[in-house]
């Protein structure tokens, strides 16, 4: 490496430039094994689990078989399964986009303490209790004389209660509570690279305030709705308490049909197949979407 | 044999080359300047002197001992940094003390030189002071300290004043010249400003793009510049394009209508450098037209437009007259003031 | 920046309504006197709070839950650590990788990951057990430890660490005493954040718990699984003070808005 003759002798250490090559590695090496060693092997495992046989008696055989995928594609139970669990959530994330974003923004507007306040508000319930904020779902639905519906129909909104517990409605409320901060969180990041005098801009130039949102501001936060869409759906489409306790023994999605298998009827491999096409169908559309999004607002990432 | 030396040194990062071929001897107690624009690999050179990167040849001898491998824990150097680097969670004189510390120096030895290098530095009673409650003359006065403390065989200085008001800098570059001489300690400073890098060096090296363009004492880089390059980074400078007359006897050098007799042992197109404040109005020389005129206070700044292209002419503010804006002069100056270059290097 | 006009600020009332009904209905509830479901509650008791104590299984499966949590978030963060500042200081093959690699747990249902270690550690013969319970809740709470501990590495000034080394700091040292005290908030707060997220998991859990290592979250689903009373809000409207008050700290200590930005990115 040296063309000087007489400088390699006292060469004796590792270099800088060596020492910059074996420090990335040592250091991420424990974290590496943890993760193989728990998360590659154990996924892979599940994925083999799926290909086994179980029967009411003989239990799971680890043999390589088709039953349980071809009983997912054919039995319709999955298919309007997965199809309420896609359903539900697409839900939820229009309400948390439709209701999210123009808060984000009023958030946005906000003086300093209100702004830090509201925010601590609205961010707080996300780090409270899954479990904690459905029951109130459900203290709130609770049969024909919940709050809710005492409230609707006061409001003259509706004239006899809608049954909300055990209902996919019911279910969809809930869930857009429950995911609300992240939208609420990704338009406000959106919101926070926006140059605040943009708007100033456009008022001089003599454009409503209707016609600021629709061509200024929109455009701008739109990346951060659809990221926020993005995170919504995923957690919406495998999320287990709320339609567990709102949707009860009846009314399953994906995640609490997944459970059923495994700690009430046992059936392992079946499952585990579920659990595994939740997965897979959640990792194409998010890569799919994240792709659109990042192809059609190119311009507006940095 | 010098005291720290750079052997034929060079970095690439990738296909890029860095640093090419930089030889540099410094002897004991010199104050060295690396002056150039970013970019010209001066920052890199300090860093391989400091250990942080690997030359990708050469070498780097210390008391005629090689570094390369030698860690930069292990290389006893003093680093200033540009940011000050100093601990934010530590009080000016645990930042002092740290190298003491890592140097297992005995406690009550310890506070007394941290108490003695704060107070060369003009700190004494800032001791229990957070860098974040200093400002920035005060925190770089610790970054100082805390380098000259542990007694280094070399300091180096990475563009330490260039976070400093310009007036802050004048004081700190007499008082980072004064402990220097004081303690004679080798010193390498970074700098992209000449001003700094002539009032505080024994002898600059002039960098771009990676090579050595000059080294020198101060004055001979600014009087005597090898290069176009070294002679506009050091300060303004006229260039005026000439040619040796060998038709008259003895042959004279001339560009338009200024000319002197012509050196020995040159030919062809030469440029002629000359710097704007040994520039004077006479009644012979470059016929020229003063376009503007600005007052600056000591001096009277001149633009004027000559036969051989624009120039600038700096004259002190001596209660003289000064020609107006539209006048026409002719400019001159004495031969030994210029410097001249032919198309293959200096003369 | 403009105000908000009348329009905005009616919207505005009646989200946060929505956002803090169900959690102010657990609270008003958890202090009924009577001994059923009621709304609005006639009077003020804590006599369910009361009732909390003598129900052995809650207060065990609180404890559970606390050491779990501080278990779990400190272990990863051992892992976190280095692999952070592997990641943010040097550009090395395979880096983005690796990130991709750690920050997976964020994007995998936790249906999935239930399931996953389920199976794994039933096969590897330690199924059921609180080591097994520590091990997945490590791997799930690793990506929030990691995003903080990396914010704070990234923004930490190099210089810094360069100035240690030259004046003379081994390894271990410059790590003790520069690095470490420099990203300690990041740190921290990264705890804090895995701490919340173990303490809340409920989705990975209800697989993995069994009677002796049940977490409240799983206890208080499998109670309201059975009925809906009075002592389940109680019990809820504890665990909310009790987030509210780490949440108020955490605040305080490093700002919501930047521990959460770690989190607003889970299916990122």
């Amino acid at each position: 490496m040296s063309t000087a003759p007489d400088t390699s002798v006292l060469t004796t250490g590792p270099s800088a430039d060596e020492r910059a090559a074996r420090a990335p590695w040592a250091l991420t090496a424990p974290a590496l094994m943890l993760f193989v060693g728990i998360l590659v092997i154990p996924l892979a495992m599940t994925v083999m689990l799926s290909f086994h046989d179980w029967g009411q008696y003989k239990g799971i055989e680890p043999v390589f078989i088709l039953k349980n995928w071809h009983e997912i594609a054919t039995d319709p139970y999955y298919a309007e399964m997965f199809w309420r669990t896609f359903r539900v959530a697409l839900l939820a994330t229009l309400i948390t986009a439709v209701f999210g974003a123009p808060e984000a923004y009023i958030l946005n507007r906000m003086s300093g303490p209100w702004k830090s306040f509201f925010l601590l508000v609205i961010l707080g319930p996300l780090l409270i209790s899954v479990v904690a904020r459905t029951l109130g779902w459900a203290l709130l639905f609770g049969g024909n004389n919940g709050l809710v519906n005492k409230f609707l129909m006061s409001l003259g909104l509706i004239g006899s209660p809608l049954p909300f517990m055990f209902t996919e409605t019911g279910m969809v409320v809930a869930l857009a509570h429950v995911m609300m901060p992240f939208m609420v969180l990704s338009v406000w990041a959106a919101l926070q690279r926006l140059d605040p005098q943009i708007e100033n801009a456009a008022l001089s130039l003599g454009a409503s305030s209707f016609t600021i949102i629709r061509r200024i501001v929109l455009p701008q936060i739109m990346p951060g709705v659809l990221s926020g869409a993005i995170i919504v759906f995923s957690l919406s489409a495998s999320a287990f308490a709320t339609p567990a306790i709102i949707g009860g023994r009846r009314l399953k999605v994906a995640a609490t049909l997944a459970y059923d298998e495994f700690l009430n009827t046992l059936n392992w491999p079946l499952g585990a197949a579920v659990a595994v096409l939740l997965l897979v169908a959640l990792v194409l559309i998010v890569v799919g979407s994240n792709a659109l999004i990042e192809r059609r607002y190119a311009e507006v990432f940095r | 044999m010098s005291f720290l030396e750079l052997d034929r040194v060079a970095k690439q990062f990738g296909p890029q080359t860095v640093v090419d071929d930089f030889s540099l001897a410094v002897g004991k107690g010199e104050f060295i300047s690396l002056l150039g624009p970013s970019g010209c690999g001066k920052t890199t050179t300090l860093q391989m002197i400091a250990g942080f990167l690997d030359p990708s040849r050469g070498a780097i001898r210390l008391e005629g001992r090689d570094l390369t491998a030698v860690r930069p824990a292990k290389r006893g150097l003093g680093i200033v940094f540009q940011s000050y680097a100093l601990f934010p969670h530590m009080t000016a004189a645990e930042n002092v003390s740290f190298g003491l510390e890592m140097r297992r120096v005995p406690k009550a030895n310890r506070s007394e030189r941290v108490r003695a290098a704060l107070a060369m530095v003009g700190l004494a009673g800032f001791e229990d002071r957070y860098p974040r409650r200093m400002s920035g003359g005060q925190q770089q006065r610790v970054a100082l300290a805390r380098a000259l403390v542990v007694r280094p065989s070399v300091l180096l200085l990475d563009e330490p004043l260039s976070n400093l008001d310009a007036k802050l800098r004048e004081e700190m570059q007499i008082e980072l010249r004064q402990i220097q001489r004081n303690l004679g300690t080798t010193t390498i400073l970074v700098t992209h400003d000449q001003i700094e890098a002539m009032s505080l060096s024994d002898r600059i090296v002039v960098m771009s793009q990676g090579r050595i363009e000059q080294i020198g004492t101060p004055q001979e880089t600014y009087e005597r510049p090898v290069s176009a390059f070294v002679s506009q980074f050091l300060g303004k400078t006229n260039d005026f394009a000439a040619t040796i007359d060998r038709t008259a006897a003895p042959a004279r050098l001339v560009a338009g209508s200024w000319s002197a007799p012509a050196p020995a042992g040159i030919a062809g197109p030469v440029t002629v450098s000359i710097r704007p404040e040994r520039i004077g109005f006479g009644d012979t020389g470059l016929a020229a037209k003063i376009v503007t005129r600005i007052f600056q206070g000591n001096h009277w700044l001149f633009q004027c437009e000559t036969e051989s292209g624009p120039a600038i002419v700096i004259r002190q503010n001596d209660g003289q007259p000064q020609p107006a804006e539209g006048e026409a002069v002719r400019l001159g100056w004495r031969p030994e003031d210029m410097s001249l270059r032919t198309a293959g290097g200096a003369k | 920046m403009r105000t908000n006009g009348p329009i905005s600020l009616v919207f505005h009332t009646v989200f946060v309504v929505f956002m803090l009904a169900p959690i102010v209905v657990v609270c008003l509830v958890a202090f009924t006197p009577d001994g059923f479901l009621s709304l609005p509650t006639n009077g003020f008791s804590l006599r369910w709070f009361r009732a909390i104590a003598s129900y052995p299984e809650f207060v065990r499966a609180f404890w559970v839950s606390l050491g779990l949590g501080a278990l779990s978030s400190f272990v990863a963060l051992l892992f976190a650590v280095p692999a952070a500042l592997a990641i943010a200081r040097y550009r090395f093959r395979g880096r983005d990788a690796l990130s991709a690699l750690f920050l997976s747990p964020l994007m995998i249902p936790h249906v999935v990951l239930g399931i996953a270690f389920l199976r794994f550690f039933t096969s590897i013969g330690i199924g059921g057990s609180f080591a097994a319970l520590i091990i997945a809740h490590v791997l799930v709470v690793f990506p929030f430890a990691l995003r903080l501990t990396l914010a704070a590495a990234t923004g930490m000034d190099r210089s810094v660490e360069m100035a240690a080394l030259s004046l003379g700091a081994d390894d271990w040292t410059l790590f003790r005493r520069v690095t470490l005290p420099l990203i300690l908030p990041g740190v921290v707060s990264g705890w804090a954040l895995a701490f919340i997220q173990s303490f809340d998991d409920l989705t990975m859990t209800v697989f993995l718990a069994t009677p002796g290592t049940e977490t409240l979250p799983v206890r208080m689903f499998l109670y309201i699984q059975d009925n809906i009373d009075p002592l389940v809000t109680s019990v809820s409207a504890s665990v909310i003070a009790i987030t509210m008050t780490a949440l108020v700290v955490l605040d305080r200590f490093y700002g919501l808005d930047r521990v959460l930005a770690g989190k607003s990115d889970a299916g990122q």
